[in-house]
């Protein structure tokens, strides 16, 4: 045993059970005591996630094992679509721009959620109003939030074509790079995200009882030293959600790489979300589509697994243990 | 945003909204008395609204229903619904060619030897190769529904007009033009290379000018080290040396074809040139009516020096066919197969710009919006000696897309001449 445990458990025993048995005894005697819901409370749920999910995965794998246009009976080809799978060239950089897509988005959208989250908690003037418009974007679909950025960003006909010239810039256009375009949909996923992200924060930061800040207040603490040693520490929990929620979603991420870039210029932006659709709706390659579906779905499972392993989040311990 | 397209973004959004409300009330034509016709959604497209809506004043029997489906994901939609079965549409729109070769692997199309035995006319009304070109292995599977369409030359007779000098004849001209246009400020050569199948038409006229047609026929047979001619070489080196020069400015990587904004910027004078399928007109006529009908001009593709293809060869696409499900029940469909050559039919192909494949169509032409654009095209399609089919449409799916991603790293310069040719010449 660790030497922290005794003397956490210590602080935290005595002034947990009682208040727990006081609790429960002061409940309605003769109710039935409350402990687990039985097992019949997943069915519904359970049936869902098998018919949509499981069902699906199993016959992706079974497509990944044979060759099909769409029409007539899939043909057993063995792994074939799988050694293709990993000598190509187009996968591999996929599997690059995912890993940079997803990391990029991680490392954009944490500060910038995190920071406006804590704002948007305050009780300062302006706040409400300034936040609702923040979480516009939120109410937005998807695609129309593709189709808004790439008409605002088209260089002949979009507002960049006038903006350009005015700061010395003409020419600006950031489609055409490789560079630029995966830059651009960085920036529109962040654009989209953010106000999910900042809204998790603010409940999370909501959260984080008076009392603490009031304690570092009288130790002479002040708003930095608070924010790094009460409040980041608070929102362990709401960042290890966060942070999964973006991992996985950047994984996935689709539709708008679709509608701004189709994957382009060239492959420049075909992440594997990406590649799956185009070798399965544009090549009617549904085999080889299938297996880079399976590819996908495995990672996105160990990456998320993996986070709540290593965050602690599996234990879901609170954050105000002790107070 | 320019009017025009807002204008065309909104009506695609209505189409769209319409289109969908036509599929909630019935989808599934086979078996329900409706008929249910899938066709590309394009500015065209009132010639088949028309030929639906007289198809069902003159038949109470049964009722057509035109699913018009978005240009851009057409092809995927309509390979869905045929999958699926029930969704399948009972007759739809297609190139013919590499088009239509997995549903008839499949045995779904229905083969129109005996409709054509019991109505005669129907094969004469159409110019035979035309007519061949609807032809999968021997047999007959489409009847022409559109104009045909060659690639043309698009030039803004403004725009050369300013600058003072005359379309394009020999590949020197074509030169000495971007040299021209680039010191007037205007892009020579509009592309809307965020869709890239713009991109292969040059391709598609280069190896046709200067390898002649036998070195993409080869490719369509299936023998893929047809790549390594070295027409597609030297056509790949003349495509990066006319980026670097500037010819397609320097952002047609992110101007789209199907959003419009290549033809603005041909119609806006912002370039002088633009090389495009036929229906361009139309395109413009809808978004740039005053343009099209005063400025634009059109010179065909001009030969290249030394080049072993015949001056005078198109591509394109020769038309689009209607090609029928067979789901045992067809007579409606056949039927309405004869409106495609209706008097009514051509009569209003002819009024929105384009040019029939009906033997009698020349004399209809004076008809036309531009009777002039009409009987050019009339004559270029008439005396070429090859048409070459759309090589996206030629090829199967497999390699066509990723062939067009190829040329797509081409002209961004994403792959040296010599890695495209290797790359193509690798697709199985």
């Amino acid at each position: 045993m660790s030497v922290a445990s005794p003397n956490r458990d210590g602080l935290t025993a005595p002034e947990r059970s009682p208040a727990r048995t006081a609790r429960s005894g002061g409940a309605r005697p003769g109710a039935p005591r409350a402990g687990r819901p039985s097992a019949l409370w997943g069915l519904p749920a359970l049936l869902f996630f098998g018919l949509f999910a499981v069902l699906p995965m199993v016959l992706v794998v079974y497509l990944s094992l044979t060759t099909w246009g769409g029409l007539g009976t899939p043909q057993f080809i063995g792994m074939e679509n799988w050694t293709r799978l990993v000598g190509d060239p187009v996968m591999h950089q996929a599997i690059g721009l995912t890993v940079m897509l997803t990391v990029g988005s991680w490392a954009v959208q944490t500060p910038i959620s995190l920071l406006l989250g804590v704002w948007a908690a305050g009780r300062q003037r302006n706040r409400a109003v300034l936040s609702a418009i923040f979480f516009v974007p939120l109410l937005l679909s998807s695609a129309a939030i593709a189709l808004i950025w790439r008409a605002l960003l088209d260089p002949n006909f979009g507002p960049l074509a006038k903006i350009g010239p005015m700061i010395g810039m003409p020419g600006l256009d950031f489609l055409s790079s490789e560079s630029g375009a995966f830059g651009v949909i960085l920036f529109v996923s962040a654009w989209q995200f953010i106000p999910l992200h900042t809204l998790l924060y603010q409940g999370g930061a909501r959260q984080i009882p008076e009392s603490l800040y009031q304690a570092a207040e009288i130790d002479g603490a002040g708003r930095y030293r608070a924010f790094w040693h009460i409040t980041l520490p608070q929102l362990r929990n709401t960042m290890t959600t966060s942070s999964v929620l973006m991992v996985v979603g950047s994984l996935t991420y689709f539709d708008t790489v679709l509608i701004i870039t189709n994957g382009g210029p060239g492959h420049a932006t075909t992440i594997v979300p990406y590649l799956m659709y185009e070798a399965g709706f544009q090549n009617y390659q549904y085999g080889y589509a299938s297996a880079v579906a399976c590819v996908l779905v495995a990672v996105a499972t160990i990456a998320s697994l993996l986070m709540v392993r290593f965050t602690g989040f599996g234990k879901m311990r609170s954050t105000r243990e002790g107070m | 945003m320019n009017p025009h397209r807002a204008g065309a973004a909104g009506a695609l959004a209505l189409l769209l909204f319409t289109a969908t409300a036509c599929g909630g009330s019935g989808t599934g034509g086979s078996g329900d008395g409706e008929m249910n016709i899938a066709l590309r959604q394009d500015s065209l497209a009132v010639v088949q609204e028309n030929a639906v809506k007289r198809f069902n004043e003159q038949n109470d029997g049964s009722k057509a229903v035109l699913n018009q489906i978005a240009p851009d994901g057409y092809e995927d939609k309509l390979r869905t619904m045929m999958g699926s079965g029930q969704q399948a549409p009972d007759m739809f729109f297609n190139w013919g060619g590499g088009s239509i070769e997995p549903y008839i692997e499949q045995e779904m199309l229905l083969p129109l030897g005996a409709t054509l035995q019991e109505n005669p006319e129907m094969e004469d009304a159409f110019i035979p190769s035309i007519m061949e070109a609807g032809k999968v292995n021997d047999t007959q599977y489409g009847i022409p529904l559109r104009g045909t369409q060659p690639v043309i030359l698009f030039y803004n007779e403004k725009v050369f007009e300013e600058a003072g000098v005359e379309p394009p004849e020999t590949w020197g001209d074509v030169q000495d033009l971007i040299d021209t246009f680039k010191q007037e400020g205007v892009t020579p050569f509009a592309l809307g290379g965020a869709t890239p199948w713009t991109e292969l038409m040059w391709v598609e006229y280069l190896v046709d000018r200067i390898g002649g047609h036998e070195v993409f026929e080869r490719i369509a047979k299936g023998d893929s080290s047809g790549w390594k001619d070295p027409a597609v070489l030297e056509s790949a080196q003349i495509i990066q040396d006319l980026v670097d020069e500037g010819a397609f400015g320097q952002n047609f990587a992110s101007v789209g074809y199907d959003d419009g904004a290549a033809s603005a910027l041909l119609a806006e004078g912002k370039a002088a040139m633009h090389l495009m399928g036929s229906w361009e007109y139309s395109t413009q006529l809808a978004d740039a009516p005053e343009f099209a009908k005063e400025d634009l001009g059109y010179v065909p593709f001009p030969p290249m020096p030394d080049g072993e293809g015949h001056p005078q060869a198109v591509v394109g696409n020769p038309t689009n066919y209607f090609s029928i499900v067979d789901d045992g029940d067809t007579e409606a469909e056949t039927e309405f197969l004869k409106q495609t050559y209706s008097d009514a039919y051509v009569k209003d192909l002819v009024k929105n710009g384009e040019i029939p494949t009906t033997t009698g169509a020349e004399e209809m032409l004076d008809e036309a919006p531009n009777p002039d654009f009409a009987k050019f095209q009339y004559a270029m399609v008439r005396d070429a000696p090859t048409f070459q089919l759309s090589w996206d449409q030629a090829l199967p799916r497999p390699q066509a897309e990723p062939m067009v991603t190829e040329i797509e790293k081409l002209f961004n310069k994403q792959v040296t001449p010599q890695e495209f040719v290797d790359n193509l010449a690798a697709l199985q």
